[in-house]
Protein backbone atom coordinates (compact mmCIF):
# COMPACT_ATOMS: atom_id res chain seq x y z
CA UNK A 1 0.00 0.00 0.00
CA UNK A 2 1.47 3.36 -0.84
CA UNK A 3 0.48 6.70 -0.23
CA UNK A 4 0.09 9.77 -2.94
CA UNK A 5 3.49 11.70 -3.26
CA UNK A 6 4.33 14.33 -5.41
CA UNK A 7 6.88 14.92 -8.31
CA UNK A 8 7.38 18.31 -7.77
CA UNK A 9 10.15 17.94 -4.87
CA UNK A 10 7.38 19.42 -2.05
CA UNK A 11 8.68 16.80 0.73
CA UNK A 12 5.78 14.69 0.94
CA UNK A 13 5.04 11.67 2.85
CA UNK A 14 5.81 8.54 1.33
CA UNK A 15 6.44 6.25 3.98
CA UNK A 16 3.55 3.88 5.87
CA UNK A 17 2.23 6.15 9.37
CA UNK A 18 4.36 5.04 11.85
CA UNK A 19 3.54 2.09 14.98
CA UNK A 20 4.83 1.78 18.31
CA UNK A 21 6.66 -1.44 17.50
CA UNK A 22 5.40 -3.32 20.56
CA UNK A 23 2.94 -2.77 23.37
CA UNK A 24 5.52 -2.03 26.22
CA UNK A 25 6.61 0.91 24.43
CA UNK A 26 3.52 2.50 24.03
CA UNK A 27 2.78 1.96 27.85
CA UNK A 28 6.04 3.56 28.22
CA UNK A 29 5.75 6.21 26.70
CA UNK A 30 1.90 7.02 27.33
CA UNK A 31 3.46 6.14 31.30
CA UNK A 32 6.25 9.31 30.36
CA UNK A 33 3.22 11.37 29.07
CA UNK A 34 1.58 10.94 32.41
CA UNK A 35 4.01 11.04 34.71
CA UNK A 36 5.31 14.98 34.57
CA UNK A 37 5.92 17.41 37.12
CA UNK A 38 2.36 17.99 38.23
CA UNK A 39 3.27 14.04 39.72
CA UNK A 40 6.09 14.94 41.99
CA UNK A 41 5.16 18.65 42.88
CA UNK A 42 1.61 18.42 42.81
CA UNK A 43 -0.09 15.31 44.60
CA UNK A 44 2.11 15.59 47.59
CA UNK A 45 0.84 18.76 48.81
CA UNK A 46 -2.70 18.46 46.97
CA UNK A 47 -3.00 15.58 49.17
CA UNK A 48 -1.57 16.54 52.21
CA UNK A 49 -4.17 19.33 51.76
CA UNK A 50 -6.81 17.43 50.79
CA UNK A 51 -7.78 15.03 54.10
CA UNK A 52 -3.94 13.43 53.94
CA UNK A 53 -4.53 9.60 53.91
CA UNK A 54 -8.43 9.86 54.01
CA UNK A 55 -7.96 11.55 50.44
CA UNK A 56 -7.23 7.87 48.95
CA UNK A 57 -10.61 7.34 49.18
CA UNK A 58 -11.96 10.71 46.51
CA UNK A 59 -8.39 9.97 44.86
CA UNK A 60 -9.33 6.01 43.92
CA UNK A 61 -13.14 7.54 43.03
CA UNK A 62 -11.51 10.11 40.88
CA UNK A 63 -9.36 7.47 39.49
CA UNK A 64 -12.18 4.95 38.12
CA UNK A 65 -15.06 7.11 37.74
CA UNK A 66 -13.45 9.99 35.63
CA UNK A 67 -9.24 9.44 34.56
CA UNK A 68 -9.54 6.31 33.27
CA UNK A 69 -13.14 6.42 31.48
CA UNK A 70 -11.72 9.81 30.13
CA UNK A 71 -8.50 8.42 28.78
CA UNK A 72 -10.37 5.74 27.12
CA UNK A 73 -12.44 7.98 25.07
CA UNK A 74 -9.02 9.21 23.81
CA UNK A 75 -7.67 5.98 23.23
CA UNK A 76 -11.11 5.05 21.59
CA UNK A 77 -10.73 8.21 19.09
CA UNK A 78 -7.53 8.09 18.21
CA UNK A 79 -7.40 4.28 17.64
CA UNK A 80 -10.76 4.19 15.93
CA UNK A 81 -9.58 7.03 13.93
CA UNK A 82 -6.37 6.50 13.30
CA UNK A 83 -4.54 10.28 13.05
CA UNK A 84 -3.81 13.42 14.86
CA UNK A 85 -6.26 15.04 16.84
CA UNK A 86 -7.81 17.32 14.09
CA UNK A 87 -7.58 14.36 11.54
CA UNK A 88 -9.40 11.78 14.04
CA UNK A 89 -12.37 13.78 15.49
CA UNK A 90 -12.85 14.98 12.00
CA UNK A 91 -13.04 11.54 10.60
CA UNK A 92 -15.06 11.13 13.49
CA UNK A 93 -17.43 13.80 12.25
CA UNK A 94 -16.54 16.77 10.29
CA UNK A 95 -18.09 19.12 12.89
CA UNK A 96 -15.73 18.44 15.69
CA UNK A 97 -12.46 19.13 13.97
CA UNK A 98 -11.95 22.45 15.68
CA UNK A 99 -11.66 20.34 19.34
CA UNK A 100 -8.37 19.03 17.55
CA UNK A 101 -7.12 22.30 16.66
CA UNK A 102 -8.13 23.99 20.19
CA UNK A 103 -6.09 20.80 21.62
CA UNK A 104 -2.91 21.51 19.23
CA UNK A 105 -3.67 25.54 20.59
CA UNK A 106 -3.46 24.20 24.36
CA UNK A 107 -0.44 22.34 23.49
CA UNK A 108 1.21 24.90 21.76
CA UNK A 109 0.80 26.94 24.95
CA UNK A 110 2.11 24.35 27.26
CA UNK A 111 5.24 23.64 25.17
CA UNK A 112 6.94 27.21 25.22
CA UNK A 113 7.09 27.44 29.07
CA UNK A 114 7.54 24.07 29.90
CA UNK A 115 11.18 24.03 28.78
CA UNK A 116 11.31 26.48 30.66
CA UNK A 117 10.65 25.08 34.10
CA UNK A 118 13.06 21.89 32.24
CA UNK A 119 15.67 24.21 31.91
CA UNK A 120 15.91 25.43 35.14
CA UNK A 121 15.76 22.63 37.08
CA UNK A 122 18.48 21.44 34.64
CA UNK A 123 20.77 24.03 35.98
CA UNK A 124 19.63 23.35 39.56
CA UNK A 125 21.42 19.84 39.20
CA UNK A 126 24.68 21.61 39.10
CA UNK A 127 23.36 24.18 41.61
CA UNK A 128 22.69 21.48 43.91
CA UNK A 129 27.08 19.95 43.82
CA UNK A 130 27.73 24.01 43.82
CA UNK A 131 25.42 25.07 46.63
CA UNK A 132 24.49 28.13 44.68
CA UNK A 133 21.81 29.73 47.20
CA UNK A 134 24.56 29.42 50.18
CA UNK A 135 25.94 32.58 48.99
CA UNK A 136 22.31 34.73 48.82
CA UNK A 137 21.37 36.04 52.34
CA UNK A 138 18.14 35.82 51.98
CA UNK A 139 18.76 31.88 51.07
CA UNK A 140 17.26 29.60 48.27
CA UNK A 141 14.31 32.17 47.96
CA UNK A 142 16.69 35.26 47.30
CA UNK A 143 18.87 33.09 44.56
CA UNK A 144 15.78 31.51 43.17
CA UNK A 145 13.79 35.13 42.23
CA UNK A 146 16.85 37.51 42.73
CA UNK A 147 20.45 35.44 41.31
CA UNK A 148 18.71 32.96 39.23
CA UNK A 149 15.94 34.19 37.51
CA UNK A 150 16.57 37.84 38.37
CA UNK A 151 12.72 38.70 37.67
CA UNK A 152 11.62 42.05 37.20
CA UNK A 153 9.78 44.01 39.93
CA UNK A 154 6.92 45.29 37.71
CA UNK A 155 4.74 42.41 36.15
CA UNK A 156 4.86 42.87 32.64
CA UNK A 157 6.62 41.94 29.12
CA UNK A 158 10.13 42.38 29.10
CA UNK A 159 12.91 40.83 26.63
CA UNK A 160 15.84 41.30 29.24
CA UNK A 161 17.39 37.85 28.53
CA UNK A 162 18.80 36.07 31.61
CA UNK A 163 21.83 34.18 29.53
CA UNK A 164 22.17 31.32 32.24
CA UNK A 165 18.92 30.67 31.55
CA UNK A 166 18.64 31.29 28.06
CA UNK A 167 21.43 28.41 27.13
CA UNK A 168 20.23 25.79 29.40
CA UNK A 169 16.53 26.28 27.49
CA UNK A 170 18.15 26.61 24.34
CA UNK A 171 19.83 23.16 24.84
CA UNK A 172 16.65 21.42 25.87
CA UNK A 173 15.07 22.67 22.57
CA UNK A 174 17.58 20.92 20.84
CA UNK A 175 17.58 17.78 22.22
CA UNK A 176 13.57 17.83 22.29
CA UNK A 177 14.10 18.70 18.31
CA UNK A 178 16.20 16.17 17.33
CA UNK A 179 14.20 13.71 19.39
CA UNK A 180 11.03 14.64 17.26
CA UNK A 181 12.47 14.68 13.89
CA UNK A 182 13.77 10.95 14.78
CA UNK A 183 10.09 10.27 14.90
CA UNK A 184 7.37 7.67 16.87
CA UNK A 185 10.01 4.74 17.03
CA UNK A 186 13.79 5.68 16.76
CA UNK A 187 12.72 9.23 18.45
CA UNK A 188 9.27 9.09 21.06
CA UNK A 189 10.29 5.45 21.88
CA UNK A 190 13.62 5.32 22.48
CA UNK A 191 13.87 8.52 24.50
CA UNK A 192 11.13 7.21 26.49
CA UNK A 193 12.96 3.36 27.07
CA UNK A 194 16.04 5.37 28.04
CA UNK A 195 14.87 8.34 30.39
CA UNK A 196 11.73 6.25 32.21
CA UNK A 197 13.94 3.37 33.95
CA UNK A 198 15.83 6.29 34.40
CA UNK A 199 13.75 8.58 35.92
CA UNK A 200 11.83 5.43 38.46
CA UNK A 201 15.69 4.71 39.39
CA UNK A 202 16.66 8.06 40.25
CA UNK A 203 13.29 8.79 42.29
CA UNK A 204 13.49 5.28 44.12
CA UNK A 205 16.83 5.96 45.38
CA UNK A 206 15.87 9.24 46.23
CA UNK A 207 12.97 7.89 48.13
CA UNK A 208 14.97 5.53 50.05
CA UNK A 209 17.38 8.23 50.99
CA UNK A 210 14.87 10.68 51.80
CA UNK A 211 12.89 8.72 54.30
CA UNK A 212 16.55 7.49 56.33
CA UNK A 213 16.69 11.45 57.46
CA UNK A 214 16.06 12.69 60.74
CA UNK A 215 12.48 13.81 61.33
CA UNK A 216 11.56 11.92 58.07
CA UNK A 217 8.98 10.18 59.95
CA UNK A 218 6.74 13.25 60.94
CA UNK A 219 6.32 14.09 57.64
CA UNK A 220 5.48 10.88 56.48
CA UNK A 221 2.58 11.40 59.45
CA UNK A 222 1.50 14.25 58.36
CA UNK A 223 1.08 13.42 55.00
CA UNK A 224 -1.08 9.85 55.76
CA UNK A 225 -2.74 11.10 58.71
CA UNK A 226 -6.38 11.01 57.52
CA UNK A 227 -8.69 13.74 57.45
CA UNK A 228 -12.20 12.31 57.76
CA UNK A 229 -13.89 15.43 58.07
CA UNK A 230 -12.27 16.68 54.55
CA UNK A 231 -14.01 13.44 52.79
CA UNK A 232 -17.85 15.91 53.52
CA UNK A 233 -16.06 18.83 52.15
CA UNK A 234 -17.24 19.02 48.28
CA UNK A 235 -14.22 21.29 47.90
CA UNK A 236 -11.64 17.80 48.20
CA UNK A 237 -13.50 15.96 45.93
CA UNK A 238 -13.37 18.41 43.59
CA UNK A 239 -9.45 18.19 43.66
CA UNK A 240 -9.25 14.86 43.47
CA UNK A 241 -10.89 14.65 40.31
CA UNK A 242 -9.12 18.00 39.39
CA UNK A 243 -5.63 16.20 40.04
CA UNK A 244 -6.56 12.96 38.05
CA UNK A 245 -7.82 15.09 35.63
CA UNK A 246 -4.45 17.01 34.83
CA UNK A 247 -2.35 13.84 35.99
CA UNK A 248 -3.26 11.41 33.60
CA UNK A 249 -3.12 13.86 30.74
CA UNK A 250 -6.32 13.59 29.36
CA UNK A 251 -8.16 15.31 26.51
CA UNK A 252 -4.72 17.27 25.41
CA UNK A 253 -4.63 15.03 22.24
CA UNK A 254 -1.95 13.33 23.38
CA UNK A 255 -3.70 10.03 24.10
CA UNK A 256 -5.52 10.55 20.19
CA UNK A 257 -2.08 10.88 18.84
CA UNK A 258 -0.64 8.25 21.19
CA UNK A 259 -3.03 5.34 20.75
CA UNK A 260 -3.42 6.65 16.66
CA UNK A 261 -0.27 4.97 16.43
CA UNK A 262 -1.38 1.52 18.36
CA UNK A 263 -1.70 -1.87 16.03
CA UNK A 264 -5.23 -1.92 15.24
CA UNK A 265 -5.67 -5.50 17.49
CA UNK A 266 -4.02 -3.59 20.84
CA UNK A 267 -5.47 -4.86 24.04
CA UNK A 268 -6.71 -1.08 24.89
CA UNK A 269 -8.00 -1.13 27.71
CA UNK A 270 -5.44 -3.58 29.48
CA UNK A 271 -2.77 -0.80 28.06
CA UNK A 272 -4.83 2.22 30.04
CA UNK A 273 -5.44 0.89 33.13
CA UNK A 274 -1.46 -0.20 33.37
CA UNK A 275 -0.86 3.60 32.31
CA UNK A 276 -2.94 4.66 35.01
CA UNK A 277 -1.96 3.06 38.01
CA UNK A 278 1.74 3.40 36.71
CA UNK A 279 0.89 7.47 37.00
CA UNK A 280 -0.99 6.90 40.44
CA UNK A 281 1.96 4.76 41.52
CA UNK A 282 4.71 7.10 40.67
CA UNK A 283 2.53 9.66 41.95
CA UNK A 284 2.73 7.87 45.94
CA UNK A 285 6.10 7.39 45.83
CA UNK A 286 7.08 11.22 44.97
CA UNK A 287 4.19 12.15 47.82
CA UNK A 288 6.25 9.59 50.31
CA UNK A 289 9.81 11.13 48.93
CA UNK A 290 8.88 14.90 49.34
CA UNK A 291 6.88 14.41 52.50
CA UNK A 292 10.18 12.69 54.16
CA UNK A 293 12.28 15.14 52.63
CA UNK A 294 9.87 17.80 54.02
CA UNK A 295 9.61 16.22 57.40
CA UNK A 296 13.75 16.51 57.84
CA UNK A 297 13.45 20.42 56.58
CA UNK A 298 11.12 20.92 59.32
CA UNK A 299 13.05 19.47 62.29
CA UNK A 300 15.99 21.25 61.16
CA UNK A 301 14.10 24.39 61.35
CA UNK A 302 12.56 23.57 64.69
CA UNK A 303 8.75 24.18 63.01
CA UNK A 304 5.55 21.76 62.06
CA UNK A 305 5.51 20.03 58.65
CA UNK A 306 2.58 22.14 57.91
CA UNK A 307 4.73 24.92 57.92
CA UNK A 308 7.05 24.16 55.31
CA UNK A 309 4.35 22.14 53.32
CA UNK A 310 4.22 23.51 49.51
CA UNK A 311 3.83 22.45 45.97
CA UNK A 312 4.90 23.31 43.16
CA UNK A 313 7.69 26.20 41.91
CA UNK A 314 7.99 26.98 45.91
CA UNK A 315 8.33 23.60 46.61
CA UNK A 316 11.07 22.72 43.57
CA UNK A 317 13.05 25.68 43.87
CA UNK A 318 12.96 27.17 47.53
CA UNK A 319 11.89 24.06 49.67
CA UNK A 320 14.33 21.42 47.80
CA UNK A 321 17.39 23.85 47.75
CA UNK A 322 17.03 24.53 51.27
CA UNK A 323 16.85 20.70 51.96
CA UNK A 324 19.58 19.89 50.03
CA UNK A 325 22.02 22.13 51.92
CA UNK A 326 21.30 20.82 54.93
CA UNK A 327 20.63 17.09 54.86
CA UNK A 328 23.67 14.65 54.73
CA UNK A 329 24.61 13.71 51.06
CA UNK A 330 22.46 16.73 49.84
CA UNK A 331 23.75 17.01 46.68
CA UNK A 332 23.37 13.73 45.94
CA UNK A 333 19.31 14.17 47.29
CA UNK A 334 19.51 17.65 44.63
CA UNK A 335 20.81 16.09 41.74
CA UNK A 336 18.68 13.02 41.93
CA UNK A 337 15.51 15.32 42.70
CA UNK A 338 16.35 17.75 39.94
CA UNK A 339 17.34 15.74 37.37
CA UNK A 340 14.20 13.46 37.83
CA UNK A 341 12.20 16.59 37.27
CA UNK A 342 14.14 16.74 34.26
CA UNK A 343 13.42 13.58 33.02
CA UNK A 344 9.70 13.68 33.57
CA UNK A 345 9.60 17.08 32.00
CA UNK A 346 11.24 16.08 28.75
CA UNK A 347 9.03 12.84 28.10
CA UNK A 348 6.02 14.51 28.82
CA UNK A 349 7.14 17.42 26.81
CA UNK A 350 7.70 15.59 23.69
CA UNK A 351 4.17 14.24 23.66
CA UNK A 352 3.05 17.51 24.22
CA UNK A 353 4.62 18.32 20.84
CA UNK A 354 3.93 15.04 18.95
CA UNK A 355 0.31 16.73 19.26
CA UNK A 356 1.24 19.45 17.10
CA UNK A 357 3.67 17.73 14.80
CA UNK A 358 1.44 14.90 14.09
CA UNK A 359 -1.33 17.63 13.37
CA UNK A 360 0.71 19.29 10.71
CA UNK A 361 1.80 16.15 9.36
CA UNK A 362 -1.36 15.10 8.45
CA UNK A 363 -2.81 18.50 6.72
CA UNK A 364 0.27 19.07 5.12
CA UNK A 365 1.44 15.00 4.62
CA UNK A 366 5.05 16.04 4.85
CA UNK A 367 7.60 13.72 5.93
CA UNK A 368 8.77 13.84 9.45
CA UNK A 369 11.55 15.84 9.41
CA UNK A 370 10.28 18.97 7.37
CA UNK A 371 6.83 18.50 8.96
CA UNK A 372 8.77 18.57 12.42
CA UNK A 373 10.97 21.38 11.89
CA UNK A 374 8.63 23.82 10.48
CA UNK A 375 6.42 23.05 14.30
CA UNK A 376 9.31 23.10 16.48
CA UNK A 377 11.53 26.07 15.23
CA UNK A 378 8.70 28.23 15.19
CA UNK A 379 7.43 27.10 18.75
CA UNK A 380 11.18 27.03 20.32
CA UNK A 381 11.52 30.73 18.69
CA UNK A 382 8.72 32.02 20.91
CA UNK A 383 9.88 29.93 23.69
CA UNK A 384 12.89 31.50 23.68
CA UNK A 385 11.89 35.03 23.00
CA UNK A 386 9.22 34.94 25.74
CA UNK A 387 10.54 32.98 28.82
CA UNK A 388 14.54 33.05 29.75
CA UNK A 389 13.47 36.62 30.39
CA UNK A 390 13.15 38.84 33.68
CA UNK A 391 9.32 38.66 33.17
CA UNK A 392 9.30 34.90 32.46
CA UNK A 393 7.72 33.68 35.74
CA UNK A 394 5.06 36.06 35.65
CA UNK A 395 4.21 35.35 32.00
CA UNK A 396 4.53 31.40 32.89
CA UNK A 397 2.55 31.48 36.20
CA UNK A 398 -0.40 33.53 34.25
CA UNK A 399 -0.50 31.16 31.22
CA UNK A 400 -0.04 27.64 32.92
CA UNK A 401 -3.38 29.04 35.19
CA UNK A 402 -5.17 29.83 32.60
CA UNK A 403 -4.57 27.62 29.76
CA UNK A 404 -5.37 24.52 32.73
CA UNK A 405 -8.71 25.90 33.48
CA UNK A 406 -10.07 27.54 30.64
CA UNK A 407 -8.11 25.57 27.80
CA UNK A 408 -7.71 21.72 28.88
CA UNK A 409 -10.53 21.61 31.63
CA UNK A 410 -12.94 23.38 29.39
CA UNK A 411 -11.85 21.56 25.72
CA UNK A 412 -12.52 18.53 28.06
CA UNK A 413 -16.07 19.81 28.95
CA UNK A 414 -16.95 20.43 25.58
CA UNK A 415 -15.43 16.98 24.38
CA UNK A 416 -17.63 14.99 26.46
CA UNK A 417 -20.46 16.49 25.75
CA UNK A 418 -20.81 16.59 22.10
CA UNK A 419 -19.34 13.22 21.70
CA UNK A 420 -21.65 11.46 24.44
CA UNK A 421 -24.79 13.82 24.09
CA UNK A 422 -24.29 15.30 21.39
CA UNK A 423 -23.59 13.03 18.68
CA UNK A 424 -24.08 9.56 20.80
CA UNK A 425 -21.02 7.95 19.92
CA UNK A 426 -20.20 6.39 22.66
CA UNK A 427 -21.45 3.07 22.19
CA UNK A 428 -19.56 2.96 18.78
CA UNK A 429 -16.82 3.85 20.29
CA UNK A 430 -17.19 1.39 23.06
CA UNK A 431 -17.87 -1.38 20.34
CA UNK A 432 -14.55 -0.69 18.99
CA UNK A 433 -12.31 -0.72 21.89
CA UNK A 434 -14.09 -3.87 23.26
CA UNK A 435 -13.18 -5.79 20.06
CA UNK A 436 -9.34 -6.67 20.84
CA UNK A 437 -9.38 -5.29 24.54
CA UNK A 438 -8.81 -7.35 27.50
CA UNK A 439 -11.16 -5.69 29.96
CA UNK A 440 -14.79 -4.38 27.95
CA UNK A 441 -16.77 -1.38 28.20
CA UNK A 442 -20.33 -1.69 28.81
CA UNK A 443 -23.22 1.29 30.17
CA UNK A 444 -20.56 1.75 33.00
CA UNK A 445 -18.10 4.12 31.12
CA UNK A 446 -21.00 5.44 29.08
CA UNK A 447 -22.86 6.63 31.92
CA UNK A 448 -19.60 7.64 33.03
CA UNK A 449 -18.36 9.59 30.35
CA UNK A 450 -21.73 11.21 29.11
CA UNK A 451 -22.84 12.03 32.55
CA UNK A 452 -20.48 11.86 35.50
CA UNK A 453 -17.92 13.44 33.25
CA UNK A 454 -19.70 16.72 32.02
CA UNK A 455 -21.23 16.90 35.73
CA UNK A 456 -17.64 16.90 37.01
CA UNK A 457 -15.43 19.14 34.50
CA UNK A 458 -18.81 21.46 34.64
CA UNK A 459 -18.76 21.72 38.43
CA UNK A 460 -14.74 22.53 38.58
CA UNK A 461 -14.79 25.00 35.77
CA UNK A 462 -18.18 27.21 37.14
CA UNK A 463 -15.53 27.27 40.33
CA UNK A 464 -12.64 28.63 38.05
CA UNK A 465 -14.48 31.07 36.42
CA UNK A 466 -15.72 32.48 39.37
CA UNK A 467 -12.33 32.51 41.68
CA UNK A 468 -10.63 33.52 38.28
CA UNK A 469 -13.15 36.59 38.19
CA UNK A 470 -13.52 37.25 41.61
CA UNK A 471 -10.14 38.24 42.08
CA UNK A 472 -6.68 38.69 39.74
CA UNK A 473 -4.70 36.18 39.23
CA UNK A 474 -1.62 36.03 41.58
CA UNK A 475 -2.72 39.97 42.43
CA UNK A 476 -1.36 40.66 38.45
CA UNK A 477 -2.64 43.89 36.53
CA UNK A 478 -5.95 43.47 35.02
CA UNK A 479 -4.21 44.14 31.49
CA UNK A 480 -1.59 41.62 31.96
CA UNK A 481 -4.11 38.98 32.92
CA UNK A 482 -6.64 39.72 30.35
CA UNK A 483 -3.98 39.73 27.64
CA UNK A 484 -1.66 36.52 28.83
CA UNK A 485 -4.69 34.85 30.72
CA UNK A 486 -8.26 35.25 29.39
CA UNK A 487 -6.83 36.95 26.08
CA UNK A 488 -4.61 34.04 25.63
CA UNK A 489 -7.42 31.46 26.29
CA UNK A 490 -10.14 33.25 24.06
CA UNK A 491 -7.48 33.33 20.84
CA UNK A 492 -6.82 29.50 21.54
CA UNK A 493 -10.36 28.84 20.67
CA UNK A 494 -10.34 31.29 17.80
CA UNK A 495 -7.38 29.79 16.32
CA UNK A 496 -8.81 26.76 16.13
CA UNK A 497 -11.74 28.04 14.28
CA UNK A 498 -10.09 29.57 12.12
CA UNK A 499 -7.49 26.55 11.93
CA UNK A 500 -10.14 24.23 10.92
CA UNK A 501 -11.81 26.50 7.97
CA UNK A 502 -8.77 25.89 6.37
CA UNK A 503 -9.56 23.16 3.67
CA UNK A 504 -7.52 19.70 3.78
CA UNK A 505 -5.05 19.79 0.53
CA UNK A 506 -4.74 16.74 -1.79
CA UNK A 507 -1.63 15.90 -0.47
CA UNK A 508 -3.23 16.20 3.11
CA UNK A 509 -3.87 12.55 4.93
CA UNK A 510 -7.70 13.30 4.69
CA UNK A 511 -7.70 10.92 1.96
CA UNK A 512 -5.52 8.36 2.46
CA UNK A 513 -5.55 4.99 0.89
CA UNK A 514 -3.66 3.80 4.35
CA UNK A 515 -6.63 4.60 6.80
CA UNK A 516 -9.24 3.46 3.99
CA UNK A 517 -7.96 0.03 4.36
CA UNK A 518 -7.33 0.63 8.12
CA UNK A 519 -11.28 1.67 8.56
CA UNK A 520 -12.59 -1.51 5.94
CA UNK A 521 -10.30 -3.49 8.08
CA UNK A 522 -12.09 -2.54 11.48
CA UNK A 523 -15.49 -2.15 10.35
CA UNK A 524 -14.73 -6.24 8.82
CA UNK A 525 -13.78 -7.14 12.34
CA UNK A 526 -16.60 -5.20 14.01
CA UNK A 527 -19.79 -7.30 15.56
CA UNK A 528 -23.05 -6.13 12.90
CA UNK A 529 -25.27 -4.39 14.66
CA UNK A 530 -28.72 -6.12 15.78
CA UNK A 531 -31.37 -5.99 13.13
CA UNK A 532 -34.68 -5.40 14.22
CA UNK A 533 -34.36 -3.33 17.04
CA UNK A 534 -37.77 -2.22 17.38
CA UNK A 535 -38.80 -6.44 18.38
CA UNK B 1 4.27 7.65 63.33
CA UNK B 2 1.02 7.20 64.63
CA UNK B 3 -1.26 3.76 64.04
CA UNK B 4 -3.62 5.48 61.73
CA UNK B 5 -1.12 7.15 59.85
CA UNK B 6 0.54 3.28 59.36
CA UNK B 7 -2.70 2.17 58.68
CA UNK B 8 -3.31 4.87 55.58
CA UNK B 9 0.23 4.24 54.50
CA UNK B 10 -0.32 0.44 54.15
CA UNK B 11 -3.58 0.53 52.67
CA UNK B 12 -2.61 3.24 50.38
CA UNK B 13 0.46 1.35 49.11
CA UNK B 14 -1.59 -1.86 48.19
CA UNK B 15 -4.50 -0.52 46.64
CA UNK B 16 -2.49 1.88 44.21
CA UNK B 17 0.68 -0.20 43.83
CA UNK B 18 -1.63 -3.42 44.07
CA UNK B 19 -3.59 -1.90 41.22
CA UNK B 20 -0.24 -1.72 39.13
CA UNK B 21 0.29 -5.37 39.73
CA UNK B 22 -3.14 -6.17 38.99
CA UNK B 23 -3.42 -4.38 35.59
CA UNK B 24 0.65 -5.78 34.35
CA UNK B 25 -0.53 -9.40 35.85
CA UNK B 26 -4.33 -8.78 33.70
CA UNK B 27 -2.01 -7.59 30.30
CA UNK B 28 0.58 -10.25 30.61
CA UNK B 29 -2.19 -12.75 30.25
CA UNK B 30 -3.81 -11.52 27.07
CA UNK B 31 -0.47 -11.54 24.78
CA UNK B 32 0.41 -9.00 22.10
CA UNK B 33 -1.02 -9.55 18.55
CA UNK B 34 1.37 -9.32 15.61
CA UNK B 35 -1.42 -10.66 13.28
CA UNK B 36 -2.50 -6.79 12.23
CA UNK B 37 -2.98 -8.26 8.73
CA UNK B 38 -5.54 -11.30 9.33
CA UNK B 39 -8.95 -9.98 9.74
CA UNK B 40 -10.88 -11.94 12.60
CA UNK B 41 -14.67 -11.38 12.28
CA UNK B 42 -16.17 -10.56 15.28
CA UNK B 43 -18.31 -13.83 17.20
CA UNK B 44 -21.65 -12.80 18.91
CA UNK B 45 -20.52 -13.22 22.39
CA UNK B 46 -18.94 -11.54 25.10
CA UNK B 47 -20.72 -9.56 27.78
CA UNK B 48 -19.81 -5.79 28.84
CA UNK B 49 -18.42 -5.93 32.30
CA UNK B 50 -17.70 -2.25 33.37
Amino acid sequence: MSSPSSTQGAPLASEKRETFSSRKLFILSAIGSAVGLGNIWRFPYVAYENGGGAFLIPYLVAILCAGIPLLFLDYSIGHRYRGSAPLAYRRANRKTEMLGWWQVLICFVIAIYYAAIIAWAAMYCWFSITKAWDKNPKGAEGFFMNDFLKVSDTVGVSFDVVGRIFVPMLIVWLVTMVIMIAGVNKGISRANAVFMPLLIVMFVILVVQSVFLPGAIDGLNAFFTPDFAALQNPAVWAAAFGHIFFSLSVAFGIMVTYSSYMKRKSDLTGSGYVVAFANSGFELLAGIGVFAALGFMAHNAGSSVDDVATSGIGLAFIAFPTIVSQAPLGGLIGVLFFGSLVFAGLTSLISILEVIVAAFQDKLGWKRTPATLVVVLPVAVISLVLFPTTTGLYLLDTMDAFVNQFGILACALVLVIVFGAGLGMLPKLAKHMNRHSSIKLGTGWKVLVGGIGPAALGYMLINEVQSKINEPYSGYPAWFNGIFGWGMAGALIVGAVLMSLIPWGKNSKIDDPEFEQHQKNVEAEELPDAVGKEY
Amino acid sequence: MSGIAIVFMIISMLTIWGGLAISLINLSRNPEKDDDHVIETAEPAGNSNL
